[in-house]
């Protein structure tokens, strides 16, 4: 059994990035939209706990980062549920196909 | 040390007070718009006077917050611009149901601003962008009840949540390659490796949603035209003046040595902006779309005088994001207070405009001249310097490029004016009634674009603050 190195950590937050962006330009529900960006941030997160364990464990901005990330990550999280709320209000739908009133 | 910090936060200080004196006075009082507006814009006059004086040189916190005196001037134009939005929309504020909240939520999105210029590490830098990203897409959903607004502010949260993102993952690279993220140290440790080259790529591309460059543009016009048009101004004068001083920063000191790959990215990026900012502006029917793809291309002309990457660059971007703060400013006031009174966005409904409201005829001209460049409008000398400073590195046929661009441009902005005192129509719009506050905002964007360009030792103190 393979110890688990940066190489396997860094493809596994890699691969979550480009899930997240495919996620992101291939889902219509606003929602699953806004888990999409969540799945990129959690990548960059895994990615600063992972290059702050194996390559500079001892310059701690990595673990700082990752902190800020998740609580700026909540933040956004709430201003856009809140826009999609308000969005549902007046469209009675949370599909983007439905909110596209401006074009071009 | 106290005194020091007072000092050199002084800016940030300033707005901090401003922000919680408003929600006490929300919280606490009653008091009517009708004596609160007048009450906010003294306070943001507060504001201006305040961003000029005791201005010192120095870094704060181990590194992470640095000032000097081009940080300084450059927070003292964003404030100027704050307060000219105070006094344009003055009509508009005074009938808004959450008055307060639009300046809370404004002066926020400020500090954010001014952090992030004075940042000095990438999570300084971070945390002040979102600061300032975060409240603008609650302010673009300000009028609740329309679908529009709605809409405007679905699309610029998820963009700016998505380029956020992309801005992180080019960072937590930087500190995969360096080990490090404060700017200070970060321009010894780059030798421009692959790894390196793919972050500055992320990071850049981030910049790039923020800045509305070419490939990223999609979200800019959709929200222009949805948001409220205060709201709009702010976008398009102030967020994209502070991203585009964090921008010279950054690739002036950060990514200095990397300055062969950023060069060729930054013509590229700047040619295809000027270009389809152009194409798309021919075409558009609603002023407030119109104004978003004439920034779109203005912002292709930043990146003209960026890409010198010389002292002189910084002065020609700095100076020309002071003249597209008056000249921008006025066309929206005028837009605005237009569509607050009448609800008339088209182009063609400002045919024969002169013949009912001389005044504002003739402010809308001065912006639209400012924006083309004719002299001697300061628009004008905003872009010869742009240009001047892009010729610098000899690369003309980018020059050339950037110059024809410039007279596609004249075609849509003469072509409101010819709508505006050439067009006869029947029924113009009947006369505006401007608020005093409103004509007083009009007035200083008229001067501002007139003396800016008049007046050489504006240029000559921001050349003298850069070297």
């Amino acid at each position: 059994m393979m110890e688990p190195g940066l190489n396997h950590i860094l493809v596994i937050s890699a691969a979550l990035f480009f899930i997240g962006v495919f996620g992101f330009f291939t889902r219509r529900n606003l929602v699953t939209m806004l888990m999409s960006v969540e799945l990129v941030l959690n990548s960059v997160n895994l990615n600063f706990i992972a290059f702050n364990k194996y390559v500079w464990p001892n310059k701690m901005d990595g673990l700082f980062f990752a902190i800020f990330v998740i609580a700026i990550a909540a933040a956004e999280a709430a201003v856009a549920i809140a826009i999609i709320i308000n969005l549902y209000r007046s469209h009675h739908s949370i599909d983007v196909e439905n909110a596209e009133e401006m074009k071009f | 040390m106290l005194n020091e910090f007072l000092i050199l936060m002084k800016s940030e200080l300033v707005l901090c007070c401003i922000i919680f004196l408003l929600l006490f006075i929300k919280v606490g009082t009653d008091m009517t718009n009708e004596r609160l507006v007048p009450l906010v814009q003294v306070l943001l006059l507060v504001n201006v006077v305040a961003s000029f004086i005791f201005n010192q040189e120095g870094t704060l916190f181990g590194g992470l917050f640095t000032t000097n005196a081009l940080m300084a001037f450059q927070k003292s134009i964003l404030s100027i611009g704050i307060y000219l939005i105070s006094l344009l929309f003055a009509d508009w504020l005074k009938k808004s149901e959450h008055m307060p909240e639009f300046f809370i939520l404004m002066l926020s999105a400020v500090l954010g601003m001014f952090f992030m210029i004075s940042s000095g590490s990438l999570l300084m830098f971070f945390l002040a962008l979102e600061l300032s990203t975060i409240p603008v897409a609650a302010m673009a959903n300000f009028d609740l009840e329309k679908k529009l607004s709605s809409e405007a502010a679905m699309k610029m949260i998820l963009s700016s949540a998505f380029s956020s993102g992309i801005l992180l993952f080019g960072i937590s690279l930087i500190y995969g390659a360096t080990g490090t993220i404060n700017f200070a140290e970060i321009p010894a440790l780059l030798d421009g490796s692959p790894l390196q080259i793919l972050a500055f790529v992320f990071l850049f591309t981030a910049f790039a949603f923020k800045l509305s460059i070419v490939p990223f543009h999609l979200w800019t016009a959709d929200v222009y035209e949805g948001s409220p048009v205060a709201v709009t101004s702010f976008l398009s004068v102030i967020s994209k003046g502070s991203i585009a001083f964090i921008l010279l920063t950054t690739l002036y000191k950060v990514f200095a040595p990397m300055q062969e790959i950023w060069y060729n990215m930054v013509m590229l990026l700047s040619v295809i902006t000027m270009i389809v900012g152009n194409l798309f502006a021919l075409r558009q029917q609603n002023i407030k779309r119109f104004l978003a793809f004439s920034s779109i291309a203005q912002v292709g002309f930043i990146l003209v005088g960026l890409s010198s990457n010389s002292p002189h660059g910084t002065a020609s971007v700095v100076y020309f994001i002071l003249i597209y703060i008056f000249s921008n400013l006025a066309a929206f006031g005028v837009a605005g207070a237009i569509s607050q009174q009448t609800g008339k966005e088209r182009i063609d409904d400002f045919k024969g405009l002169y013949q009912t409201n001389p005044f504002i005829s003739w402010v809308l001209a001065l912006a639209l001249f400012s924006l083309a460049g004719i002299p001697p409008t300061a628009g004008f000398f905003g872009k010869l310097f742009l240009i001047t400073a892009g010729a610098s590195k000899g690369n003309y046929f980018f020059i050339t490029v950037a110059a024809l661009n410039l007279i596609v441009s004249l075609y849509y902005y003469l072509r409101i004016i010819r709508a505006v005192f050439m067009d006869k129509n029947d029924q113009p719009i009947e006369k505006i009634i401007l608020l005093p506050a409103t004509k007083l905002g009009m007035l200083i964007c008229g001067a501002g674009i007139i003396l800016t360009g008049l007046l050489s030792w504006v240029y000559d103190y921001i050349t003298s603050l850069t070297m």
